[in-house]
């Protein structure tokens, strides 16, 4: 015992210990750490693209946000935050907000509730193998057409004579024509309703795919303990769906948050700005009165509003 | 340990090569903006010029590629890499290009955006490559000049007349076309109490893009000889002019002549609607007779001068758009830039791209050939000859935003959310900053 406890130190004279040795040799020779480089080496063009195509501009727009008269001037000054004030004491802007979380939350909401109750039809036992497949290419057009498209099919189906007023004025619902889109009192509910047709068939096939995840045998046991359709519904359907609909509910909100194209090909943000979107806004900003600083501020503030949404999904991603 | 050493090599090699994959794949994207416009060289070597315009996809395929080749053919070292798209992108990549001063060596431009350019240093003074290239401007039928100095050289006009539809003018018992505000009225009630759907006139006030202000709003300022700006360029919308107009296109709309869905209508719905039948009279550019005789070959239509108002004997202004040319301000081949705007402006080449074009010529002695297009070409040529292009728009700054503040006021008279004093305060208002 006493000899196992010896230090090898206090006897210059005596040799290393067979292990330290082969250590010191390792640590001696040992290469550069070429192991620990390779991921990164293989992470590298999506990170330097990501960097070059994402973190700069970023950057560029925040720093953008903090100048007077950026891009317009050569010189542009330092401005604090006199943007941010111009911006959120600008009644257009929170007018903008204001309509943009109402057409979000409405489209969110319905996207959810129809592509739940299409997925539910399609997954039902009830229809045969061909009546399926018919419902699923007619449920999933809308998706399949380009913004623009579908921008020109609604508006010259809600045009004041066309094939809607049509239909509506002849069969009794209305008296007289709507202009559906330049009734300051329709716009932004007509232009809710085209996005959430256009948006439905996504969450129609999310959901479906969902629906066919769920083990038949809860559907069984639910059963034997008389469990009414509705009560499966409600007891086993919906907490089995509830992380693919948490994900779709969130992404959906970031991407109508985003939408852009569909409200200027078919309102520009008027009649009267009812339609003004927080991206509407911004563009105008930019690119019709040239003020790139306000521009980059009301971008980076529709940044931060969809990075709260961002951060919730992240979590609910690694609940799951 | 020999293998593990292969080991390692073959992953050195792999990661080296992935990492050389990233760099390159880096260094493309940061250079690819300077690849293009830096072609050539300025000395003796060929030079290579980048010509964005929207032009080309609006002309018959091919047909100014050949234009092209034949100023190539004349400078056998200068050779022009065009770079076409819709007219909405080409602005927006204009736009892009001014701010990171990587704008194409030659820049199609519209009058609106001129201001902006100029102001931000994106666009070279044209009278400095004048003078040095001894170019002779009085053949130039106009020049755009912010502060004295020209930015833009208009190469193509684009008038707007009155387009009436005969068919409906004469069922509704209007004998000849419209020459005054009041005799305009009248035949647009008249249209439009013919029912089913049609109306006197379209007016498309959509605030994306909100040229309906300039083209069927102002456009009534301008017939009668008016203007929206004072002697020094201040904005007058107080004043009798137009104030006169905004009264007339409220009575219009009181009256209900006017085709619904007006505040968020596009031109291309005006045009649509006219084609159609829809609508009896619009304010238009002739560069749609072509797709109005595509859409409906039956549709009897003429062109006219826009009404003036009741008593007015002067000339009457014709507002008009312009396919403009200039010479970004970052180009390093400014001269070879300056000999292809030349060649465009030569009174044979002008005349050719006008005919194709089927607008007027920017050069004063170009004459285009009319011989084998509509007989309304002839007939909205002469009208132009009559007047005087108007279009005070054309040069200020962000133009497009003032027609836009101005639309939104006009919008909110015509749903009756404020008077036309509130109107007219507020727009002067909103204007008064910027100019």
């Amino acid at each position: 015992m006493e000899t196992a406890k010896l230090d090898p130190a206090a006897s210059p004279g005596a040799p290393p210990p067979a292990a330290e040795s082969a250590a010191g040799r390792r640590r001696s020779t040992r290469p550069f750490p070429v192991q620990r480089v390779v991921p990164f080496g293989y992470l590298s063009p999506t990170l330097i693209l990501i960097f070059v195509l994402m973190i700069i501009p970023i950057a560029m727009v925040v720093s953008y946000s903090f100048k007077d008269n950026v891009i317009v001037e050569q010189n542009p000054v330092f401005a604090g935050l006199a943007n941010y004030t111009t911006v959120l004491t600008d009644p257009n802007f929170l007018a903008a907000l204001k309509n943009t979380f109402i057409f979000i939350t409405l489209s969110t909401a319905a996207h959810l509730g129809l592509g739940l109750a299409f997925a539910t039809m399609l997954n039902s036992p009830l229809l045969g193998g061909v009546t399926k497949a018919i419902f699923r290419i007619v449920y999933i057009l809308p998706w399949l057409f380009t913004v623009a498209v579908i921008a020109v099919i609604w508006r010259l189906m809600l045009d004041p004579s066309g094939v809607v007023n049509y239909i509506l004025t002849t069969i009794g619902v209305l008296r007289a024509e709507v202009s559906w889109l330049s009734d300051p009192n329709m716009a932004l509910w007509a232009l809710t309703f085209i996005n959430i047709w256009a948006g439905f068939p996504f969450f129609m096939i999310s959901i479906l795919a969902g629906l066919q995840g769920i083990s038949p045998v809860l559907y069984e046991a639910a059963s034997v303990d008389g469990a009414t359709a509705f009560r499966q519904f409600r007891n086993v359907t919906l907490p089995q769906l509830k992380p693919v609909l948490l994900s779709m509910a969130v992404l959906d909100l970031i991407w109508t948050s985003q939408q852009f194209a569909l409200i200027w090909m078919t309102t520009g943000g008027g009649p009267l700005n009812v339609t003004e979107m927080l991206s509407t806004y911004t563009y105008k900003q930019a690119f019709s009165s040239y003020e790139f600083a306000t521009a980059s501020a009301a971008a980076v503030i529709v940044l931060l509003l969809t990075m709260i949404l961002a951060v919730f999904y992240v979590r609910l991603q690694k609940e799951r | 340990m020999t293998g593990g050493s292969t080991r390692l090599q073959g992953r050195t090699r792999r990661l080296l090569g992935v990492m050389a994959v990233a760099v390159l794949s880096a260094t493309a994207v940061g250079c690819g903006s300077n690849s293009g416009t830096s072609a050539g060289s300025s000395g003796s070597g060929p030079v290579t010029l980048e010509f964005a315009q929207w032009w080309a996809p609006e002309l018959p395929a091919g047909s100014f590629d050949k234009l092209m080749s034949e100023f190539t053919a004349q400078n056998p070292n200068i050779k022009v890499k065009l770079l076409s798209g819709p007219y909405a992108s080409t602005k927006q990549q204009l736009v892009s290009g001014a701010a990171s001063r990587t704008l194409p060596d030659v820049v199609g431009l519209d009058g609106a955006w001129v201001s902006d350019f100029a102001k931000q240093g994106a666009i070279a003074d044209l009278s400095e490559l004048m003078t040095a290239a001894k170019y002779d401007s009085s053949q130039l039928a106009s020049q755009i000049q912010v502060k004295g100095k020209t930015y833009m050289i208009p190469v193509v006009n684009f008038v707007y007349p009155l387009f009436v539809n005969n068919d409906l003018l004469s069922k509704a018992g209007v004998k000849k076309p419209p020459s005054t505000r009041t005799e305009f009225l009248d035949a647009a009630k008249k249209i439009s109490a013919l029912g089913g759907n049609v109306k006197g006139w379209a007016l498309p006030l959509d605030t994306a893009v909100p040229n309906g202000i300039q083209n069927d709003v102002m456009s009534w300022l301008w017939a009668s000889g008016g203007s929206m700006l004072t002697k020094d360029g201040k904005p007058d919308l107080t004043g009798q002019g137009v104030r006169s107009t905004v009264e007339y296109v409220k009575s219009l709309n009181d009256a209900g002549v006017v085709a619904p869905g007006s505040l968020t209508m596009k031109e291309q719905d005006k045009v649509e609607k006219f084609a159609t039948g829809q609508v009896g009279m619009m304010i238009d550019s002739l560069a749609h007779i072509t797709l109005i005789k595509k859409n409906n070959p039956k549709l009897d239509f003429s062109v006219v001068p826009i009404p003036a108002q009741d008593g007015y004997t002067g000339k009457r202004g014709i507002p008009y758009a312009s396919w403009g040319i200039g010479v970004a301000d970052s180009s390093e081949h400014k001269a070879e830039a300056f000999k292809l705007v030349q060649f465009l402006m030569n009174k044979q080449a002008n005349a050719e791209l006008s005919t194709l074009a089927k607008g007027f010529p920017g050069n004063k002695t170009a004459e285009p050939d009319f011989s084998t297009s509509d007989p309304l070409f002839k007939t909205a040529f002469d009208i132009y000859k009559e007047g005087y292009p108007a279009n005070e728009f054309v040069g200020l700054p962000k133009a497009e935003d003032l027609m836009r503040s101005f639309d939104e006021q006009l919008q909110l008279l015509l749903t009756g959310k404020q008077s036309i004093d509130d109107t007219l305060n507020k727009a002067q208002q909103a204007w008064a900053p910027v100019l």
